[in-house]
């Protein structure tokens, strides 16, 4: 597998805040990698380092062999670095048809509004929103918003996805159900980061998980080893957590 | 959609009874004709920032009024008088995406306030350059030749042309890519930057469109008023009231900024004859009862609704439930 998005030594302060401090790792092409950490251990700054939301204080991002470091978010977009919000963000008053087709028109490959349409059609069939397709976004429940922000971004064709809890706010059914669809978009070969608060979640998805606490790296590695390890335990597992896991590892 | 296509019709009747004054009415009707063309090509080019990308400018007036200062200035200086028009308008809209550039970074009320301050700091150097603009004198336009029938007729047919071709690109823009793209950032600017759209660009392209056709428009008053000074060009006044015409015909709609212009000139034109000392105030009572009860415009209005209320009222002769709400 070739490498497909490398950090090296990313660093970013607010202020006297080190929000992302030196964190290097790479990808590799049709990964799916968890990054996990307590509230405020900087995920979100590191999506928005990635993405271009935020400039970087100190460090380099590179993107499929070319520095990205100073991109723009619109870039990231259209060179396949596509992100779900946390706070989903749709078009309100557009349709969900509408609102896919921005993201295939301007992020994706069609050049014009029916090849847009069209495209937009089939990532909604892809996540289950077709028979919404002409509603309006804003009317959508909380489980279809995500979904609806899933296919806005795989509709701009990304081979880098990151998504930022997409299984926050949902019921243990709904996320059976994202989780599955998640599966499914790795199997078409996109690079996944998930970020995720659900341990259980991001240990029985990701191939390989990176923790991150205080903005630093702590840890990095496959499921198993990270829960074990000791720093891991100490600043966001809790040694409860950890045993019952091994345990229910152990028995399955 | 035959929606749209009765509301072209509409339009093209309009656009026939404007041109059809010269002909049919006194020089009084032609100049409100003038005035109604003038007006709904500005709107029409305010909707390009304010309606389709939901930044509420204000600067209207300073691309009118640099508009009427190029020609003017041009045609004094032996340019011919519609190359001094192209030249006033190529020259509003390069400054509008110089402007544009810097303004936009502004939001919401910030970027309003901006936007008029750009008015007031136009108005202050043309009126301080006295060397080349004549300051607070102002400026004398070659006049147009001929009677002034011929006169208004000729400004009439220029003016309607511009609204034309502001209509044209409107059409354009809403149907194609630029369009849906300004809507993206009307709705949420985070997810439009997001899902791939050079935001900056698009912005500017807007704020460049809404100058363009005020720039054309200014220079045509200029040379059909003769006369212009810093006050008359650059009023406050003209960039308050392109907003709200585009606002009451309903903004960010296709043809919401001609329906818009057409009434609210048409009210203007009878308060004034009317109201002589009340008029603005009268003016200024029907813009508050506008934006309260029609924030949407004249053309979201549902008029079946309104129709099958106003019916079922007088059927049952008392006031139905809905009506009560």
């Amino acid at each position: 597998m070739s490498e497909i998005l490398r950090l090296e030594r990313v660093s970013k302060a607010f202020g006297g805040i080190r929000a992302v401090s030196n964190v290097s790792f790479d990808l590799s092409e049709g990964e799916i990698v968890g990054l996990i950490g307590p509230n405020g251990a900087g995920k979100t700054t590191l999506v928005n380092l990635i993405t271009g939301v935020h400039p970087l204080t100190a460090g380099k991002v590179v993107f499929t062999g070319q520095d990205v470091t100073r991109q723009k978010p619109y870039q990231a977009a259209r060179r396949g670095l596509a992100r779900t919000f946390q706070i989903v963000q749709p078009f309100p008053q557009m349709t969900v048809l509408e609102n896919v087709a921005a993201g295939a028109l301007f992020g994706g490959a069609p050049d014009t509004m029916a090849g847009a349409l069209a495209e937009a059609r089939r990532e909604l069939d892809f996540v289950g929103l077709a028979r919404l397709a002409d509603t309006p976004a804003a009317s959508l429940t909380l489980p279809n918003r995500k979904r609806l922000e899933l296919a806005k971004s795989l509709a701009m064709r990304p081979k880098v996805l990151l998504l930022d809890e997409v299984n926050a706010g949902l019921n243990s059914a709904e996320i059976d159900g994202a989780l599955d669809l998640i599966r499914q978009i790795a199997a078409r070969g996109i690079t996944i980061v998930i970020i995720e608060h659900l341990m259980k979640v991001v240990l029985s998805i990701s191939e390989r998980i990176l923790v991150l606490h205080h903005g630093e790296l702590i840890a990095e590695g496959e499921p198993r080893a990270v829960v074990e390890d000791e720093r891991v335990i100490e600043a966001y597992l809790g040694a409860k957590f950890a045993a019952r896991f091994k345990q229910e590892t152990a028995g399955a | 959609m035959p929606r749209r296509a009765l509301a072209l019709i509409g339009l093209a009747a309009w656009i026939g009874l404007l041109a059809a004054t010269p002909w049919i009415a006194d020089n009084y009707t032609v100049r409100v004709a003038i005035t109604i063309a003038m007006f709904s090509a500005m709107a029409l080019s305010w909707n390009f920032i304010g309606g389709f990308t939901g930044y509420p400018s204000f600067s209207t007036a300073a691309f009118f009024g640099i508009g009427c200062y190029v020609g003017a200035l041009a045609q004094r200086n032996g340019v011919p008088m519609v190359l001094a028009w192209t030249l006033a308008t190529v020259s509003v809209a390069l400054f509008a995406a110089a402007l544009g550039a810097i303004i936009l970074r502004l939001k919401g009320h910030y970027f309003a306030i901006g936007s008029i301050a750009v008015v007031e700091v136009v108005r202050l150097i043309v009126s301080s350059w006295g060397s080349v603009t004549g300051g607070g004198d102002g400026l004398n336009v070659p006049l147009l030749q001929g009677s002034p029938d011929w006169v208004a007729a000729k400004v009439l047919y220029v003016m309607l042309a511009i609204m034309l071709a502001a209509f044209a690109a409107t059409v354009l823009v809403d149907r194609g890519r630029l369009g849906f793209g300004l809507r993206c950032i009307n709705q949420n600017e985070d997810a439009a930057d997001m899902v791939g759209i050079d935001t900056t660009r698009f912005k500017i392209a807007a704020y460049a469109l809404s100058a363009l056709f005020c720039g054309t428009v200014g220079a045509v008053y200029a040379s059909w008023v003769g006369y212009i000074d810093p006050t008359d060009s650059f009023s406050i006044l003209l960039t308050v009231k392109v907003p709200v015409m585009a606002l009451l015909g309903g903004a960010g709609t296709v043809f919401g900024p001609v329906v818009g212009a057409g009434v609210f000139v048409l009210l203007e034109e009878f308060f004034w004859a009317n109201f002589l000392e009340w008029n603005r105030a009268i003016l200024g009572g029907i813009i508050v009862f506008l934006i309260f009860f029609l924030p949407g415009g004249i053309l979201r209005l549902d008029y079946r609704r309104l129709l099958r209320r106003t019916l079922r009222q007088r059927e049952t002769g008392q006031k139905s439930p809905e009506a009560a709400e």
